[in-house]
């Protein structure tokens, strides 16, 4: 779900650093306010954890497939909604710089989409609630794939919207939310049937090390039965909402695929098809090779422009290369 | 070769990048960010039909790439993560946009093609300029330029930490697999079974060791305050490097520079 320098717009790309500054400053408030200082090496070994573990392979029954933790409800279920959300930026920005998983105007896209709502509306919403009478197995299953799944919607849905928002794709929005999301609700399940193993484990060990969770907690109870209430009303409202998107998905496929087709079309566009075959003949050199007009090197003399700038660039760096290597005989 | 192996190595392969002594590496870290970030800006700022001066922004790539004495194949090998999602926006593009823009020998390239085009390029160049910052700056120095920018320390030392301990915790991984593939050979990946106690052990060890690292801060006197790298003041070189890019890349993106040399 990493987005990519190039599938955002300058604007959209400041809006979300904001609104991410703005639920990390919140975040660094409440950290201080209540004093955790000592949090801070836990963070930062907890996100080293969660870095490596997201290249764990854990294999899923069945499938033959295999799938990978995200770590957002994870870290905000150990460590609380703001100290996770801190922990999970520094893992998105450590995977940006030395796995280039994401990028650095993305960032705050990223930040949004996978940290704050895992450890916000995963953490406040979900967990901390279903906790509140203390902890049980069937619970921990019940809160980690019930908040995997809805944050992981919940950013995917923002992908699509942040690209949408962007100007990038062609792609029409409910065909794209119709590819992101289903994809994301496998991914969710998996995330989060992977993170209910690893806390009730904790549970078992070390109670006393999960965020949110009352004293009482042996008293909790939650029937196996309703656990898998909950997972498969889930399963049942994503996958209709899902198949509602999805039978959109062929209709534009097939509606891109005949437009293709029908070739001449491309010949009868009209009038911005005339503007730019008028331009072309203004300003082209050579026939068949020009370029409508546009700002900074659309025409043709941009074309060469461009050519003797960067062949003059690769002849300085040849020249800084062959130079070293004679320095270094 | 595991996956976590296999990532170790390039973290191991970018920190010897980073201490090489070279024009770049010896550059104020918080000039090397701002040029990049810059670079970036620019270059998705362009519209999606622009392809050409676009394209030219890989001067700048070429130029560092040879100043840094940087392999271009294994910034490229770094797309492996990001290039599918690119790929999947930018592909329809050409099916949806049949807005035709020019005319190269016969065919006609419709404005998908180039948006498609602009938006390959868009990703190819912002990884490589991502990789040219990571090759010659250690995360101690982009920690230096983050405070320098008023970052808060908190965020900064959570990075600091994740970068120094992912070292150790990576390799206890590999080890903790290769000791669960020799127990459990032909599995793609840890068995569900496993998920709970494997993960669950190396979490709690994790968490004592992270215990351990407070009370040994505390000791040397932590108190919420780190040293994020050695501190360094601008040179006019510095100025220079960055002043330079910056006039090009007002260049490319608001004159019409390449049709004047044309």
């Amino acid at each position: 779900m990493h987005m990519a320098d190039a599938l955002i717009a300058p604007a959209v790309a400041g809006t979300m650093y904001a609104a991410s500054a703005f639920a990390a400053g919140y975040s660094i408030k409440k950290i201080k306010e209540e004093d955790e200082f000592k949090k801070i090496p836990t963070m930062g070994v907890m996100g080293a954890f969660i870095f490596a573990t997201q290249m764990l392979n854990f294999t899923i029954p069945g499938t033959g497939s295999s799938g990978h933790l995200c770590g957002g409800m994870l870290a905000s279920a150990l460590l609380g909604p703001f100290a996770g959300f801190l922990t999970m930026i520094g893992v998105l920005l450590v995977q940006c710089l030395l796995f280039a998983d994401g990028g650095l105007l993305a960032l705050g896209c990223n930040i949004w989409n996978m940290a704050f709502y895992g450890c916000f509306v995963g953490a406040l919403l979900i967990w901390k609630p279903m906790m509140k009478n203390g902890a049980s197995r069937a619970k921990i299953i019940a809160a980690s794939v019930l908040g995997s799944v809805i944050t992981l919607q919940m950013g995917a849905f923002s992908v699509s919207l942040e690209t949408l928002l962007s100007g990038i794709t062609e792609l029409p929005f409910s065909v794209f939310v119709a590819t992101m999301q289903p994809i994301h609700l496998a991914i969710g399940f998996v995330e989060g049937l992977i993170t209910a193993a690893v806390l009730i484990f904790v549970q078992e060990a070390r109670p006393e090390m999960l965020w949110g969770v009352a004293e009482e907690s042996k008293s909790a109870k939650l029937s196996k039965g309703w656990t898998l209430g909950v997972i498969a009303v889930i399963a049942a409202f994503f996958g209709g909402v899902v198949s509602h998107f999805a039978s959109a998905f062929p209709d534009g496929l097939e509606w891109s695929m005949e437009k293709v087709a029908g070739t001449t079309e491309l010949e009868a566009a009209g009038s911005a098809y005339d503007t730019a075959a008028n331009i072309q003949d203004a300003t082209s050199l050579l026939p068949d090779y020009a370029f409508a007009s546009g700002n900074g090197g659309t025409s043709f003399s941009g074309i060469v422009g461009a050519l003797v700038v960067v062949i003059v660039v690769v002849g300085v760096s040849m020249l800084i290369r062959t130079n070293r290597k004679r320095a270094q005989k | 070769m595991s996956k976590i192996q296999n990532n170790l190595r390039e973290v191991k392969k970018l920190n010897e990048l980073q201490q090489r002594e070279g024009i770049l590496n010896g550059l104020h870290p918080v000039v090397k960010l701002v040029t990049t970030i810059l670079y970036i800006l620019v270059l998705v700022s362009f519209p999606k039909y622009q392809v050409v001066p676009c394209f030219v922004m890989c001067i700048y790539l070429i130029l560092l790439f040879s100043l840094g004495d940087l392999s271009i194949r294994d910034g490229i090998r770094r797309m492996k993560l990001i290039l599918p999602l690119v790929c999947v926006v930018g592909i329809f593009n050409p099916f949806f946009d049949h807005t035709p823009i020019t005319r190269v020998g016969g065919y006609v390239l419709t404005g998908g093609m180039l948006s498609m085009l602009s938006l390959m390029m868009k990703g190819i160049y912002a990884v490589l300029a991502s990789y040219l910052l990571i090759a010659t700056t250690s995360i101690e120095d982009i920690c230096y330029a983050l405070r320098w920018f008023h970052v808060p320390k908190i965020l900064v030392t959570v990075i600091l930490l994740i970068d120094r301990y992912f070292f150790i915790l990576g390799e206890e991984a590999g080890r903790m697999m290769d000791a669960y593939k020799l127990r459990a050979p032909k599995q793609n990946g840890i068995h569900y079974k496993a998920w709970g106690p494997l993960v669950g052990q190396w979490l709690l060890r994790s968490m004592d060791r992270a215990e351990m690292v407070y009370e040994s801060m505390s000791l040397r006197g932590f108190q919420g305050e780190f040293r994020y790298g050695k501190r360094r003041h601008f040179r006019w070189r510095d100025f220079v490097y960055l002043m330079a890019w910056v006039m090009v890349f007002w260049l490319l993106r608001f004159t019409n520079i390449l049709e004047w040399i044309g």
